[in-house]
């Protein structure tokens, strides 16, 4: 039965996870189920599989990362594969190494899967055209962060039991956040609607060719919400360029109960972290766990890699 | 030299108004003898040796007013050798070659430097233009005098825009004495900073931080108010938007002189073209939506746009073969120039003698030069094509050394022949 089911997906699946944008609805209701197996399997005592037992798996991070990079680590080795974390940064880069030299050398290792983060959007495309293995994009530039948009579905699904006919805002720098386009890709694939709020300086003026509302005021934006996702304000944008200060933002944008009260009463909060408390988000609120699902999405974010790495490894 | 008879042509001179079948006939000095319906096989000698080009077009050869080189400092990239073959191919008789070179040529002993290379290695004619400001750094303007009295055609920071006003007011106007041309590439590059592609759903979708078309409006509206203080010789080296055809119609309807050119990149393509991350697509001005594309076939069709450019800028595949971001800007395009163009008029975008117009005797009028033209007296510099004859883009084919052409594989619709330079046969196609 087993080999059945594993016979099927590879059928329905592409060869690369490069971005929402390329997914199919079937291709990601088919991740999301095989995540909520992995849910019940990562709260049980013994937590292993033998799944991808004699795979190689490499997670390749350009740009530094905590979250993402140790929850695709423990997704691999959970499910039995040989994992190896490389930290490229800079320094390869300074040495005039470009990514695809990395890349070459790495293939000559013939691993199975590569997770790649790179600072430059598309970075995961060009790779993927000249490696033999199959590429997971763990966020590339401004442009996607698929398994983010994944997990944050996955966690609503949860909570909510489903996602179409949701109403979900969006809210922080629009701009700069891959993660607000594969989510808003995913959940308008999944049949949210789904409100973007933002200081016009951080929002995109070809917002609404994305299928979305935008707003530039809390008020109008969380009106009747179900779900507020806020994002994470980069420190170099707040000071200057994009916003006067970081207390102006937080005055208009930044989350706060008296907020909230503007969603549904049931409204529950989210973070692809890490929070910048007292600037994006009160930092109260965040721990609340009656409405904030932070936690849920780290956790939930491992079980989702697991059934990425599952159905792309073949 | 023997005289040539060409007989049996179609021949397109738009500086003299003629598109008629007849002859041309070039004399023992590689001049022009004679040219028209008036020369057929009935008035010319019976022994000479004639060409019969049997109804093919005939016209100048080509003027492309922006190429990059590569020499000095960039010779793996292109040199006057692989450039000039590519330059025949495509029926291209004189180019001007762009100053951003490596030293730039922003001094009278670099000048020297690139007329003896352009002598001895290449077959066209090369108009070198010389730096608008020392080493492109915008602060201090070249020694426009000296350098015209070298040789030097033009001025332009090429890639570089002169951001500071008070510094182009005074370009303008030292310009304005010594009759010299200034081009300017029209971006404002705080609004371009760290930017590529086109600002938009497009560059949106995939990640990358755009370019607003108001960055070259911008520079645009600022010159040509200059220009009407300080009245020059100005030239826009290449348009990419609606909004800046607004903006020189405007102008030139307030009686303001100056002209305008525009890449055959962004008369043939758009942003969407881009796909998946094609860093080939990666040009500078960037290309932009189906209506901007459509506003400067029409800024050509209503004469505000004077001149098509092939923007040939040859990158070795090290420069493109990375993240798009850090990918070089350019495509190479001079050997496909009027195969391109042509596009424009078998799709009935626009007349064809509007188009050699652009890329013969319009640009040899902005740079005062006798070329572009099959006057007599003039050097017999032809180019000879078929005007339908189908192909593709092969760019293991293409002459230039470098092979980033943004209409890779792309199926084109007319072809080059033949080329003659000063009456010479320079190239045939086999």
């Amino acid at each position: 039965m087993a080999i059945v089911k594993k016979f099927s997906a590879i059928k329905k699946i592409q060869k690369h996870l490069l971005g929402i944008q390329n997914l199919s609805i079937q291709e990601a209701n088919l991740i999301l189920d095989e995540a909520k197996n992995f849910i019940k399997l990562n709260r049980s005592a013994s937590k292993k599989l033998d799944l991808l037992r004699g795979k190689t798996q490499i997670n390749l991070f350009f740009e530094p990362s905590t979250r993402t990079q140790s929850s695709f680590e423990l997704a691999g080795k959970r499910l039995g594969a040989d994992v190896m974390t490389m930290n490229v940064g800079n320094s390869s880069l300074k040495k005039g190494e470009t990514i695809l030299d990395t890349a070459m050398s790495l293939n000559a290792m013939h691993p199975d899967i590569i997770v790649v983060r790179h600072q430059d959007s598309g970075a995961p495309n060009l790779l993927s055209q000249k490696v033999n293995c199959t590429v997971i994009n763990a966020g590339d530039g401004l442009r996607e962060h698929p398994t983010q948009a994944l997990l944050d579905a996955l966690t609503i699904i949860n909570r909510k039991g489903k996602i179409e006919g949701l109403k979900i805002a969006i809210c922080g720098d629009i701009l700069h956040s891959r993660v607000a386009r594969s989510n808003i890709y995913l959940l308008n694939m999944l049949g949210a609607e789904v409100n973007v709020i933002a200081p016009k300086t951080l929002l995109p003026n070809s917002i609404s060719k994305l299928g979305v509302k935008g707003f530039t005021n809390m008020k109008e934006g969380l009106a009747s919400c179900d779900i507020v996702m806020m994002l994470r304000l980069q420190n170099e944008r707040m000071t200057g360029s994009f916003l006067p200060s970081k207390r102006e933002y937080y005055e208009y944008f930044g989350l706060t109960p008296d907020k909230l009260k503007l969603a549904k009463k049931d409204a529950l909060i989210m973070h692809p972290g890490p929070m910048n408390r007292g600037v994006e988000i009160d930092t109260k609120l965040a721990d609340d766990i009656n409405v904030s699902l932070v936690k849920e999405q780290v956790e939930l974010g491992v079980a989702v890699r697991m059934a990425c790495l599952k159905l792309y490894c073949k | 030299m023997k005289e040539k008879y060409f007989v049996n042509a179609r021949i397109i001179d738009p500086s003299q108004g003629i598109d008629e079948i007849g002859g041309l006939i070039v004399d023992a000095n590689g001049k022009i003898k004679a040219v028209g319906k008036k020369v057929n096989k009935e008035n010319i000698p019976s022994k000479s040796e004639k060409i019969d080009l049997k109804s093919k077009v005939l016209i100048p050869g080509i003027v492309d007013m922006k190429v990059f080189v590569g020499e000095p400092g960039f010779e793996y990239k292109e040199n006057f050798r692989s450039l000039s073959n590519a330059a025949l191919s495509g029926g291209v008789t004189s180019v001007v070659s762009m100053p951003n070179t490596s030293p730039a040529i922003d001094n009278v002993s670099m000048v020297d430097f690139i007329l003896r290379r352009g002598r001895d290695k290449s077959v066209i004619n090369i108009f070198p233009a010389a730096t608008l400001t020392r080493n492109m750094e915008g602060k201090l303007m070249t020694e426009f005098g000296l350098l015209s009295k070298k040789g030097i055609i033009g001025f332009t920071d090429a890639t570089k825009t002169i951001q500071n006003s008070e510094i182009m007011s005074r370009i303008m106007n030292y310009a304005s004495d010594l009759d010299v041309l200034v081009m300017q590439h029209p971006e404002d590059q705080e609004l371009s900073k760290g930017r590529c592609i086109s600002e938009g759903e497009v560059s949106t979708r995939l990640g990358l931080q755009g370019i607003p078309d108001i960055a070259e409006k911008i520079i645009i509206e600022r010159d040509l108010s200059l220009l009407g203080e300080y009245p020059c010789r100005y030239h826009i080296s290449q348009l990419s938007s609606a909004k800046s055809v607004e903006v020189i119609k405007k102008y030139k309807k307030e009686g303001i002189n100056f002209s305008a050119g525009v890449s055959i990149n962004n008369l043939s393509l758009n942003e969407n073209d881009i796909g998946d991350f094609k860093t080939f697509m990666k040009v500078s001005p960037p290309l932009r939506k189906e209506d901007d594309r459509k506003a400067l076939i029409k800024g050509i069709k209503d004469g505000y746009i004077d001149v098509i450019v092939s923007d040939h800028k040859p990158e070795d595949e090290e420069s493109k073969r990375l993240p798009f971001a850090q990918a070089a800007e350019g495509s190479i395009g001079i050997e496909t120039l009027l195969s391109l163009a042509l596009e424009l008029y078998h799709n009935q975008s626009l007349p064809l003698k509007k188009i050699i117009e652009t890329i013969t005797c319009n640009p040899a009028r902005i740079l005062k030069i006798n070329k572009g033209n099959l006057k007599k007296g003039s050097d017999a510099d032809l180019c000879i094509f078929d005007l339908n004859e189908p192909w593709k883009v092969d760019v293991s084919k293409l002459k230039s050394k470098s092979k980033n052409a943004a209409i890779e594989n792309r199926k084109l619709q007319g072809k080059v022949l033949m080329t003659y330079l000063k009456g010479e046969s320079v190239f045939s196609l086999q």
